[in-house]
């Protein structure tokens, strides 16, 4: 370790449903300007961790804080919140977006907080006022510029739920950029992408790494996008933490291998 | 050999007409009537209509069937025996057969015809004229109907009855605007909305007839009742479900109307409230002759009294209030608060990841709903003069929805055509007023069955980044 | 005192109204999760079918009062029945896969278009119903007052709690009920393994419609006076009544209904009559908000 200061710490999260226990004391973090792979074979719990972190659920026990201008302590705060004041944005798993409003209309509403101030909380708007508009060519030309770079700018008006399903994981990703955050985490951004779009997915994440520098977590069961880019590996299953560390030698340790795999000892991913 | 299609066709008629036998016979074939004053009832056997409407229905059903299985012309040909049966002077038990009749025929060949319209009509709308002529026909329509609402006073066909629908039909456009603000842009369906049209009806009502202020003073503070009411009801209702929001809304719409109902001190209780003072134009009165201290409009303007002047003068504010809340509406959904609606209506889950406060921006939106409600309510009083909580039932809400379900949630020229639809087309034909709720509630289930976007589905972007016409995706 | 007891008589007997209708607003809400605004019509229908079915007894000189009952009550289910199916079948079932509040909408269609076919075809003066069965006893009497029970009133709850018994038994014990909670718990599931999803919904409405035609024929005969615009007050009483006992438990539609019975009977009794439908859309309100799964209700747990 480092000392590189997280940008985001798990400790001791549990979450109980009833009787059944999703996630049993898991403890990691997330470090800023790197990707944090959360994996682990169906029904281990990451989801949960992420609705966790996102505020969808209020944990049973633990402590979720987010280190931005200050410590946020995400377990307190309400989901909408965790959005607009700790800067958490995330993706989902089945493709969330605003499919009747326009790619660009996505893009925008994601600039909500910021040009709610902006215009006044409508005010200024409705009076037209020109720090309004200011405000909105501001917000457009950050939409423009993600939809040059996930490659979306000639479908800017059309509906967001007529893109193919990978344009769509796209224009989540870039949706959830748009909030500009401090930590961006992606539910299995790579299902269902054929290896042209996966590969594509790739250069995106690891732009966002290196160019925007802020944190990812990352769940993914595409062993090649998480062996490839990510820089620090959580493996969980049955709601534990069984294995972390660098890729390499996550893909080494045989409980994991076990986990995936059962008895046989195949590697998994190359 | 019979073809086994027509067997099939003829079997699930004839079950059709089954079960609408079943349906029918209690309620339909036994009509209770009272006997003189007794408390007591006896039967008027309608079976002969009955035996003719399920007739009716196995024709219908067969033709449907035909027309499902691709049989066009059978169909087409059927649809008009029926058309032609209804209209011709056949003598059928009741005139409300020969409607029937005639409604199933066309509605039957519109059915069969649909498929070919359906594709030629997208098959138009895909050449480039079309597109052109699809995007102006839509912006034109808008300048033409308000030209015609504009000019419709001094046209020859402006005599009492029909500026007096006029009147209503715009009432009922801008309650339809305001509504859509709920339930078409923020997708919050609202039960409940008339509540806040009692609301503003009675605070115009009260503060008029006990503190003897003008219309034009109330109006704002109107507004601003319904509004703040709709703050107080709407907080802690707001994170409920959809269907749940819609069953307390239509909860506290019920409540405002029972409390109008009984709290009779305040409100004067069934009686209603009477001698509401109609508005004024620059302090003038609408009258033969001025009350004292003021001034009559006929003697302000130097023109002849004519009774016609205060109902043109009541079109006109209707008219203004009603393109007050479009334009507003208008301009709201282009501001991040409007699109922040569209997108809740979307998905509430995708908004609160990205930091969007669910509750405030539906606040918001129900809040700015129940101002214009507001408005309308005040300026019904003013029209109406008199108000009691009858006018304010849950029926009217379920009216005003249905118009804006019918005209396409979100879609502003649509409430117009279904308001002029809805409201317009009953008054017209009188004769139709008895059937004109259960055509209301028929067009509510066949909407959503067969056209859940409503008359006018198309969503118009709020703000483009390449021009209209440069292809979109070029 | 013995006011007190005279209404909780009455009130029971109103509660047992009241929860027949309930269970088949929790049914339906139990399997396909929609508000079935229209089922107060159902219960409208049911009471005019009853009306029409008494008459038509007396017309054929069946003078005996408990056959008349059993006799209008099975036209009254059967037909009322016909109509549940319908409306599932043409108003509801095209839409399964529209957007989340067209079924509402939809229902509320139906709603208004029921009632004002019934005005139409009845005309809209409330009809007397007659008394169908008379008398009662005294149970004591305390303070110069005599606390009654009528005849009428433990049919009601007799009948109640027959259908109840047998329904709950319907539930756990039959095949329809094993796949009516089967779909409850996984439609798509449920299909795949070789329930017929369609035929359960349609069953569960036509359970719904007839439990609902028989709370019709108990208002009919406890009321004698019923209009076309019955179905609107009750359906919301009972629906609030759902809700409060946890709105997919059917114990709790019971209860719920019960508990509606006792508020409106004890809040017309000693506070105001006036306002006793403001208590009950009060309790839907509060309830709604402060504990949506009601009393006997499981909690949903939101997927993301």
């Amino acid at each position: 370790m480092n000392a590189v200061t997280p940008l985001i710490e798990v400790e001791h999260l549990t979450m109980r449903f009833g009787g059944l226990v999703a996630i049993d004391d898991v403890s990691f973090s997330g470090r800023p300007r790197e990707i944090t792979a959360i994996i682990g074979p169906n029904g281990a719990g990451k989801t949960t961790v992420f609705n966790c972190i996102t505020g969808f659920y209020k944990p049973t026990v633990g402590r979720l804080t987010l280190r931005g201008d200050r410590d946020y302590l995400l377990e307190r705060m309400l989901g909408h919140e965790i959005g607009q004041r700790a800067r958490v944005a995330r993706t989902f798993q089945n493709i969330r977006l605003f499919p009747a409003m326009t790619v660009l209309e996505n893009l925008l509403v994601a600039q909500h907080n910021k040009l709610m101030l902006a215009s006044g909380y409508s005010v200024f708007g409705l009076l037209g006022l020109p720090v309004y508009r200011v405000a909105e060519e501001a917000a457009i030309a950050l939409a423009r510029a993600w939809l040059e770079r996930i490659g979306l700018l000639a479908d800017a008006d059309r509906p967001a739920g007529e893109l193919p399903y990978g344009a769509q994981r796209r224009l989540e990703i870039a949706r959830a950029m748009c909030t500009e955050p401090r930590l961006l985490c992606l539910d299995e951004p790579a299902a269902g992408l054929n290896p042209r779009e996966s590969a594509e997915l790739n250069q995106l994440l690891v732009s966002i790494r290196d160019r925007d520098g802020i944190g990812v977590l990352l769940i993914e069961h595409d062993m090649s996008v998480v062996m490839n880019i990510s820089n620090h590996v959580v493996v969980l299953d049955y709601g534990r933490k069984i294995a972390e560390g660098p890729p390499a030698e996550v893909q080494r340790d045989p409980a994991v291998i076990r986990a995936y795999l059962g008895t046989d000892e195949e590697a998994i991913g190359d | 050999m019979v073809d086994p299609r027509l067997l099939k066709m003829l079997k699930d008629a004839a079950l059709t007409a089954l079960v609408a036998a079943a349906l029918g016979i209690f309620i339909v074939g036994f009509r209770t009537v009272d006997v003189g004053s007794r408390a007591g009832l006896s039967f008027q056997y309608e079976f002969v209509d009955l035996a003719v409407a399920l007739v009716i229905i196995f024709f219908g059903r067969l033709g449907l069937q035909m027309a499902a299985m691709g049989l066009r012309w059978p169909a087409i040909a059927l649809g008009i025996v029926m058309i032609a049966a209804g209209a011709s002077p056949m003598q059928l038990p009741s005139g409300f057969l020969h409607w029937f009749v005639a409604l199933g025929g066309v509605l039957l060949v519109i059915r069969a015809v649909w498929p070919w319209a359906d594709q030629a009509i997208h098959a138009a709308a895909r050449t480039p004229t079309g597109r052109i002529v699809n995007t102006i026909g839509t912006q034109w329509l808008g300048w033409v109907l308000l030209g015609i609402a504009i000019v419709m006073p001094f046209t020859p066909f402006a005599d009492q009855k029909t500026m007096d629908l006029g009147v209503l039909i715009l009432t009922y456009v801008m309650l339809g605007w305001g509504l859509n603000i709920v339930v078409g842009l923020a997708g919050l369906l609202d039960l409940g909305y008339v509540a806040f049209y009692a609301v503003g009806a009675y605070a115009y009502a009260l503060l008029s007839t006990q503190h003897g202020l003008g219309f034009w003073a109330v109006l704002p503070l109107a507004g601003m009742f319904s509004a703040s009411f709709g703050i107080l009801l709407g907080f802690p209702v707001l994170r409920l479900r959809g269907d749940y929001l819609a069953i307390v809304t239509l909860g506290f719409g019920e409540i405002i109307r029972l409390v109008l109902l009984n709290w009779v001190d305040f409100t004067n209780g069934p009686a209603g409230i009477g001698t509401i003072p109609g508005p004024t134009l620059f302090g003038a009165v609408f009258a033969e002759t001025a009350p004292e201290g003021k001034q009559t409009v006929s003697e302000m303007l130097g023109i002849p009294f004519h009774g016609i002047h205060r109902l043109i003068f009541l079109y006109y504010i209707i008219l203004l209030l009603a393109l007050i809340t479009n334009l507003f509406t208008q301009r709201m959904r282009r501001l991040p608060v409007g699109r922040a609606w569209e997108a809740l209506r979307e998905d509430e889950t995708a908004c609160k990841a990205l930091g969007i406060n669910p509750t405030n921006t539906k606040l918001t939106a129900f809040a700015v709903g129940a101002m214009f409600a507001g408005f309308a309510g005040s300026f019904f009083a003013a029209k109406q003069r008199f108000i009691s909580p009858e006018s304010f039932t849950f029926i009217e809400s379920a009216i005003i929805l249905a118009i804006v379900v019918l005209g396409g949630m979100g879609s502003q020229i649509g409430v117009v055509l279904a308001a002029v639809l809805l409201i317009g087309l009953p008054e017209w034909f009188r004769e139709l007023g008895n059937y004109r709720m259960l055509a209301f509630g028929l067009a509510m289930v066949l909407i959503m069955v067969f056209r859940p976007r409503g008359l006018i589905g198309h969503r118009e972007p709020s703000i483009r980044l390449h021009p209209v016409g440069s292809g979109g995706s070029g | 005192m013995a006011y007190f007891t005279q209404q909780l008589i009455n009130a029971i007997t109103l509660g047992a109204i009241y929860g027949l209708i309930a269970i088949g607003y929790t049914m339906v809400y139990g399997i396909i999760g929609m508000i079935n605004f229209a089922h107060g019509e159902v219960f409208m229908i049911g009471a005019f079918i009853s009306l029409i079915g008494f008459m038509i007894c007396s017309m054929l000189g069946i003078g005996s009062a408990p056959v008349a009952i059993v006799l209008v009550l099975l036209i009254s289910m059967a037909f009322s029945s016909v109509y549940g199916w319908a409306i599932e079948r043409t108003a509801y079932r095209p839409l399964r896969g529209s957007f989340r509040l067209a079924p509402l909408i939809s229902a509320i269609g139906v709603s208004i278009a029921l009632q004002n076919y019934v005005q139409l075809v009845q005309g809209a003066r409330p009809k007397p119903g007659g008394q169908i069965v008379s008398g009662g006893f005294n149970l004591f009497s305390l303070d110069g007052f005599d606390v009654r029970i009528s005849w009428l009133q433990i049919i009601i709850v007799l009948v109640t709690v027959v259908l109840m018994g047998g329904f709950t038994w319907l539930i756990a014990k039959t095949s329809l009920g094993r796949r009516q909670r089967a779909c409850e718990q996984d439609m798509k599931m449920a299909a795949l393994l070789g329930v017929d999803v369609d035929r359960t919904i349609s069953l569960t409405f036509v359970l719904g419609a007839a439990l609902a035609a028989v709370a019709g024929m108990l208002f009919l005969m406890y009321y004698g006076l019923i209009d076309f615009f019955i179905g609107f007050l009750a359906g919301i009483k009972a629906f609030t009544a759902a809700v409060l006992g946890g709105i997919g438990s059917l114990p709790g539609a019971m209860l719920g209904g019960l508990l509606i019975g006792l508020i409106e009977v004890f809040w017309a009794g000693y506070f105001s009559s006036e306002y006793k439908d403001v208590a009950a859309f009060s309790i839907l309100v509060l309830v709604l908000i402060f504990r949506p799964t009601g009393l006997l209700g499981k909690p949903e747990i939101e997927k993301v």
